[in-house]
């Protein structure tokens, strides 16, 4: 189930009466639970599988009280990110280090010239050092390490 | 049997694989380029990835995003279709090596299969007859060049080793000429294919084209399906192919059809296969071999009522062959119109919004299509839109059948060769059949006040 359906079942359930929303999709399956319903923070969940545009694992997700509707825990990508969007040149997976356990190339805020890198994309079993192709500040990072990316999806904001 | 395959096509026969897949109750990952994000198949796919820009040498051509798609997808095969890296045995190999399985055959049959002079070397060792020629490639020497020619008796042609599907290849009628036009093939082949070796062939005056499809499996089980006459051509592409071939005696189609199952067992060949020929005077004349599923498989299906591709899908996952030789049954007539988006008889590409789209309908008729109303064709890839299929008791009710659905069918926005079947289609000698490949070129060549296009053929 990819990012935009999860936003059109949250306002779903956010504008209607339903307390509780449980979709199952194949092997992926969504529960929504309005704030109402539990006196808790209410909880987007997601059993975790593999698909395109889908953070893996992901954990559940708590809004603040007052909120009424929960966000998803994985940086959500907005429809129109302002900034210049640096996108993926290949299929592969991404990574935000070079090794699991070392520090992100980058944050948000860093600031970055041309040239340097931001990620790497493993294809075919070789890691490849993803350049940025402008110079400025990180607003934005659309992906979650370790997701599956194609060609030409977004990865990264700089203003 | 597997879970999830990767579709790594487009157009007709990425939808054509997904069906398959999806009857078969197979999840489907199709891979595509920016420009066929709204492909039909892609919108019903379990999973896209979109793999490159437009061209195709960075998308439906770049192994490394196609095997990088099956990796982060946990596709377990990958169908290639045909053309782009159906027949690339290298890519084949790394398919395998990445631990995917290819759904066609092993890369050393490709590699056999795609050398023209091995292939014919080889069938020659299986009993399959060939078009008398040189034996294997030609050498530099001009003296057993001139004395292969007499051999072989004028006209002959020059054909490209690492060729085939009409690319590479030169016909000479004297021997003046003949020194020259080697030389010129081979300088041509060494640019275009990276090989430069040549070898010689009668070169037949009226042939027809005749082929057959086989189905292999693993253990060495093979049949073929019957043949499919594809004589309507224009620059070596197929415009309408049709099963069985009309007029040629059952008993020699048969003895060839054993002889290219046999052949398969002996290669070890595994998948689905087409061996072509060119048949003239009740001789059959193995020319080249296809070692992937075919454009016109549906003539073939409707005839013998076996779903080819599913079949791929069952011998690539390590199935014994479900038919055997003498449950194969031919039945009635199938005739398929290839639809291109091109003016009808100025055969320029004609891409663009499609903003009606009706096809036809009815018994026997088959529509092999991805387009549908509203859709893009993009000027980026070849200009085959669809496919239709007529099928019948007889050829004459196959031939009537087609001429209506014909009538029916209605695309707007861009232009199709429609016109051209409506025309072949109450076509006296097509009517009568029999044609040979060069009639329609002769015919379209009679036609009045036709500009002339020159044009780059393109390899289906």
């Amino acid at each position: 189930m990819d990012l935009r359906k999860l936003k059109t079942l949250i306002d779903l359930v956010a504008e209607s009466d339903i307390a509780e929303l449980e979709v199952t999709e194949g092997e992926g399956k969504v529960r929504i639970v309005k704030s109402c319903a539990y006196p808790q923070n209410q909880q987007v969940m997601m059993v975790p599988q593999q698909m395109m545009q889908q953070p893996a694992p992901m954990a559940t997700a708590q809004a603040t009280p007052s909120a009424p509707l929960a966000a998803p825990a994985a940086p959500a990508a907005p429809e129109v990110p302002e900034g210049y969007l640096v996108k993926s040149p290949m299929v592969g997976t991404f990574y935000r280090s070079s090794a699991p356990g070392t520090p992100p190339f980058v944050n948000i805020g860093s600031t970055i010239k041309e040239g340097e890198t931001l990620c790497i994309i493993e294809a075919m079993k070789l890691l490849n050092e993803i350049e940025a192709d402008a110079s400025g500040v990180i607003t934005q990072i659309l992906v979650e390490n370790g997701q599956p990316v194609e060609y030409g999806q977004p990865l990264f904001v700089i203003a | 049997m597997f879970e999830k395959i990767l579709i790594a096509n487009r157009g007709e026969i990425a939808l054509r694989i997904q069906r398959a897949c999806r009857e078969m109750g197979i999840k489907t990952v199709v891979v595509h380029s920016e420009a066929d994000r709204d492909a039909k198949y892609v919108k019903l796919a379990d999973e896209s990835v979109c793999i490159g820009p437009a061209p195709s040498i960075s998308s439906y051509l770049s192994m490394p995003a196609i095997i990088s798609a099956a990796e982060v997808t946990d596709a377990q095969a990958i169908h290639p279709g045909y053309g782009f890296l159906s027949e690339n045995a290298d890519f084949a190999e790394r398919v395998e090596q990445s631990g995917f399985v290819f759904i066609g055959p092993r890369p050393d049959s490709i590699r056999l299969m795609g050398d023209k002079v091995s292939a014919k070397q080889t069938m020659i060792k299986a009993g399959v007859p060939c078009v008398p020629g040189s034996e294997g490639a030609l050498p530099d020497d001009p003296r057993i060049i001139i004395q292969t020619a007499r051999k072989v008796g004028y006209p002959v042609i020059i054909k490209a080793a690492g060729g085939g599907g009409g690319r590479g290849m030169r016909v000479v009628h004297t021997e003046a000429a003949l020194l020259n036009a080697v030389a010129m093939t081979k300088t041509e082949a060494g640019a275009a294919f990276g090989n430069p070796e040549v070898y010689m062939e009668k070169f037949l005056e009226n042939p027809r084209h005749v082929e057959i499809q086989i189905l292999a499996d693993e253990f060495k089980n093979a049949i073929w399906l019957g043949e499919r006459d594809c004589s309507m051509q224009r620059r070596h592409q197929k415009v309408i192919e049709e099963a069985p071939a009309a007029g040629i005696p059952r008993k020699i189609i048969e003895k060839v059809g054993e002889r290219c199952a046999d052949a398969c067992r002996k290669i070890g060949y595994r998948g689905a296969g087409t061996f072509e020929f060119l048949y003239e005077d009740g001789e059959f004349y193995f020319i080249e071999m296809n070692t992937r599923v075919q454009v016109e498989h549906p003539v073939t299906e409707m005839i013998t009522g076996i779903d080819i591709v599913q079949e791929q899908i069952r011998i690539a996952a390590g199935q014994k062959l479900r038919f055997r030789q003498r449950e194969v049954k031919l039945t009635g007539h199938a005739i398929e119109c290839r639809i291109n988006a091109e003016d009808a008889f100025k055969f320029t590409p004609s891409p663009g919004r499609i903003t009606s789209w009706h096809v036809p309908g009815g018994p026997g008729i088959r529509v092999d299509s991805h387009a549908y109303s509203g859709y893009y064709v993009p000027p980026h890839y070849d200009s085959m839109i669809g496919k239709v299929i007529a099928h019948g008791a007889t050829r004459e009710q196959a031939i009537k059948r087609m001429q209506i659905a014909l009538s029916e069918m209605v695309v707007e926005g861009i232009l199709t060769n429609i016109p051209l079947h409506r025309e072949l289609m109450v076509d006296a000698r097509f009517i009568e059949g029999g044609t040979s490949i060069h009639y329609l070129e002769h015919k379209l060549a009679e036609k009045p006040d036709l500009p002339k296009v020159t044009q780059k053929p393109t390899k289906k």
